[in-house]
């Protein structure tokens, strides 16, 4: 299966020397950082318009693009990009299918809301809960990563089913909360006490929230900056040695096994380093909500799949972007839908599915003719699992 | 890829297998044959959109047979008494919290339970209620384990058959073009969905209903396999790319299903089925029926791939697919009927599993995908006949978890246990051959 791609790509290598080659990707990487300077001008300039005409007229499109605006900057969403970034890692920059980054998030969730509940001091919880997805990640390496990559695939896919069966049992309501889950009012405390942003409310053009509350401006202020924290930890992981590793071995395993790495142990390491990175999504997704086994599944996984095509796998910022874009085009999609078509064709409900159904479409649409997704390379991505 | 392989090795795998499905299918059949003869029985509560069902099973060690159970809420107050596998249930027609108590002279020596249970019941499902049972019966309960084994053994096998008709498209697709298709799940509920519409929309009868379900979820296959499959193959995009439009596909379908027939669950019959008993079995006549048309197809499935030119040239493409083009298969005429096969199978599969499991809903097929992913890869991705052994091992393995003590909640993660522990031993699957994997 693999000769196909190959052969897409080797007109670009045939023939040229080293220097003419050199010259030709320092023009391909000018070029596309243009596009995606331009990409996320646009983007920046469309949300600026919105802000514009949610702030300063009334009617139903201002307040279709208030709400597309409000859910771009969810803390949710943060949480979200955060687990996205960790995919990234696996699948961008790895080349690993984990088809199982919701279970990572569960599991840090679990993790992180249990210890809380059981007097575990804030920071030691979230430790635990980072460290319950990375055993996670060991545990499901260990006898995969040596095997072809639809293995992985499989594996981390039923682990994490696995595990949202586990968490729901009637048996562990006592620990988990069974399937009913842990209420956020049960972890939160420690956390919203940490807040310096004080009581009252503070309104900044169409976003009117709670300064500190249990999902006001303190936990998007904390979640938006771990997805800039953790943006500029993947930017100098991947520029190291190590990043460079990763992508060989994402390119070529056999060649990296025969430079002397170790390629398990290397692909080892990002596996759990995603996968902790999920989990510290899996805590900031809980945070403003609750620790719900069902809430977290595959669908939240094929989210995060969807979100990071389209920003751009292999990227740094293509995952932020991509989140965002997923949960404010879907809400856009949504009350569009439910403006434009008469109520007795689409009700309410039935515009909320249809822009799912819009979802899955372009989810198609984007791996079929722009599978590097907004910002990303299309030559970093001809490579087969 | 795979190497081509030896028509004997190919014949001792195929003779192996028989033998592994014909004891899988004479074991409880022989069990059944060794029971006497009951006089049938009610069967339980059935939910359907005007009702919901409150149910359980009680188990303390053994099951407890003849215990009351009495449930007052808003639709009034009602009894039951469990039966022989310690199951009860009770037919609600309000929604709305109710409180079940035990009555606990009749429990057995021994047995104790802890206070009433309350339970929010809604309509269209199953609402199970759990009471804390502390002491161990004495076993004289009738029937008891070794009955309970036997009903789940048999339903397992009702899984398992209906299960392989899907698994057997889905190892298919696999072995002939490389993609793991997630939307082979939204096909099966496709079939469901559809054969809904025909019956109860367009007041079309029920066979004539299926058959054309059966026909137009093929043609699906055909559709997607003629503007999407092959244009993207033709185009050369990767098997990982390829994977996420069928993720994409499987969630536009998802929720087109909810556009179209809404969240709850649909039944494609809503007379209640008639229950046959035969022993400590009791099964519906749609389950024997679903049965065995489900044998009768996957007979003539593996017939076909065994002994017709185009099922030859189908295993031929699997082994080897360059091989197979050189020696002038049409592998494109093969891929295409491999997907419209597959897609007509799981639609089959579709419309019995939403008569067998009282319904469909617009994630019945999600809730099976992990299952036919572990069949086909227990039984060694891409092999045909491996996928039919892997779904019936499936399909017993999740029925019997519950009746071997373990929470009924685990029923599909034991099954996925399984997959994981058998992929770390024997990563090629049951009927695979050890290759180069890794």
């Amino acid at each position: 299966m693999t000769n196909v791609t190959e052969n897409a790509t080797e007109p670009d290598f045939q023939d040229d020397g080293l220097e003419a080659d050199h010259t030709e990707i320092a023009e391909e990487r000018a070029r596309r950082q243009r596009r995606a300077l331009i990409a996320t001008a646009a983007v920046v300039i469309g949300f600026a318009v919105m802000w514009i005409v949610a702030t300063t007229m009334s009617g139903t499109i201002p307040s279709i693009f208030a709400s597309v605006l409000r859910s771009a900057i969810e803390p949710q969403t943060a949480a979200v990009a955060i687990a996205v970034i960790g995919l990234n890692i696996h699948f961008g920059f790895t080349g690993l299918l984990n088809i199982g980054q919701a279970g990572f998030m569960l599991l840090g969730a679990y993790g992180f809301a249990i210890a809380i509940t059981r007097d575990v001091p804030l920071l030691f919880a979230v430790l635990i809960g980072l460290a319950a997805a990375s055993a996670f990640a060991l545990l499901l390496g260990l006898p995969t990563l040596k095997l072809r990559g639809d293995y992985l695939a499989i594996v981390t896919i039923s682990a994490a089913e696995i595990i949202r069966y586990v968490g729901r049992l009637s048996q562990l309501t006592p620990v988990t909360g069974g399937s009913q889950g842990l209420p956020g009012s049960q972890y939160r405390d420690p956390f919203v006490n940490l807040s310096f942003f004080g009581d009252g409310t503070t309104t900044i053009g169409p976003f009117s929230y709670q300064n500190t509350g249990v999902n006001g401006w303190w936990i998007r202020f904390v979640a938006w900056l771990l997805v800039g924290i953790c943006c500029v930890l993947v930017y100098f992981l991947v520029r190291s040695p190590w990043g460079r590793l990763l992508r060989g071995i994402r390119e070529d395993e056999e060649a990296m096994r025969s430079l002397g790495k170790n390629v398990f142990a290397v692909k080892m390491q990002a596996l759990v380093i995603g996968g902790a990175l999920g989990a510290l999504g899996g805590i900031m997704y809980v945070l403003p909500s609750s620790v719900q086994a069902d809430s977290m599944g595959r669908t939240l996984t094929f989210f995060i799949w969807t979100a990071l095509l389209l920003g751009g796998a292999a990227t740094i910022f293509g995952p932020v972007l991509g989140t965002i874009l997923f949960f404010s085009v879907r809400i856009l999609i949504r009350g569009i839908t439910g403006a434009v078509v008469p109520p007795e064709i689409l009700n309410t409900q039935q515009s909320d599915q249809f822009s799912w159904v819009v979802v899955g479409v372009i989810l198609m649409l984007l791996v079929i003719f722009r599978p590097q997704g907004i910002l990303g390379n299309k030559r970093e991505l001809q490579f087969n699992a | 890829m795979q190497p081509p392989v030896s028509a004997h090795g190919l014949t001792a795998r195929v003779r192996t297998l028989l033998g592994l499905l014909a004891l899988a299918l004479l074991v409880p059949l022989a069990a059944v044959a060794g029971a006497a003869p009951a006089a049938a029985e009610t069967l339980g509560c059935q939910p359907s959109p005007e009702t919901g069902c409150l149910l359980g099973t009680l188990r303390a060690g053994e099951t407890l047979a003849e215990v009351e159970i009495s449930v007052a809420g808003p639709g009034g107050e009602q009894t039951a008494t469990s039966g022989p596998d310690g199951r009860w249930s009770i037919e609600v027609t309000e929604e709305g919290e109710y409180t079940a108590t035990i009555v606990e002279d009749t429990l057995p020596e021994g047995v104790t339970v802890e206070g009433p249970v309350t339970v929010n019941a809604s309509l269209g499902q199953n609402n199970t209620v759990l009471f804390r049972l502390t002491g161990e019966s004495d076993g004289s309960a009738v029937g008891g384990r070794s009955a309970l084994i036997i009903q789940s053994a048999v339903s397992g096998l009702r899984l398992g058959l209906l299960l392989a008709l899907a698994a057997v498209g889905l190892s298919l697709i696999y072995g002939t073009t490389g993609l793991s298709s997630f939307s082979h799940a939204e096909q099966v509920t496709l079939g469901g969905i559809v054969a809904f519409i025909m019956v109860n929309w367009w007041g079309l009868p029920f066979l004539a209903a299926a058959v054309l379900t059966v026909l137009f979820c093929g043609f699906t296959g055909y559709f997607q396999h003629a503007i999407l499959w092959k244009p993207l193959r033709r185009k050369g995009l990767g098997l990982v790319q390829l994977m996420i439009v069928t993720i994409g596909l499987s969630l536009a379908m998802q929720y087109m299903f909810q556009v179209l027939v809404g969240a709850g669950t649909v039944r494609i019959i809503r007379e209640a089925p008639t229950p046959i008993s035969w022993g400590p079995v009791r099964l519906t006549d749609q389950s024997l029926w679903a049965m065995g048309i489900a044998i009768v197809v996957l007979t003539v499935v593996g017939f076909a791939l065994l002994r017709t030119r185009l099922g030859r040239a189908t295993r031929a493409v699997s082994d080897n697919p360059a091989l197979a083009e050189a020696s002038g298969i049409d592998v494109d005429k093969v891929v295409r009927l491999v997907w419209i096969s597959a897609t007509a199978l799981a639609g089959l599969a579709g419309i019995m599993l939403a008569l067998v499991l009282n319904g469909v809903k617009w994630d019945s097929g999600m809730q099976i995908l992990l299952l036919l992913f572990a069949a086909v890869t227990l039984g060694g991705l891409g092999t045909a006949f491996g996928a039919l052994a892997g779904a019936i091992i499936i399909g017993l393995v999740v029925e019997l978890t519950p009746a071997f003590g373990l929470p009924g909640d685990l029923k599909y993660a034991t099954a996925l246990l399984i997959l994981i522990l058998l992929l770390m031993v024997r990563p090629q699957g049951l009927l695979g051959k050890a290759g180069r994997i890794g």
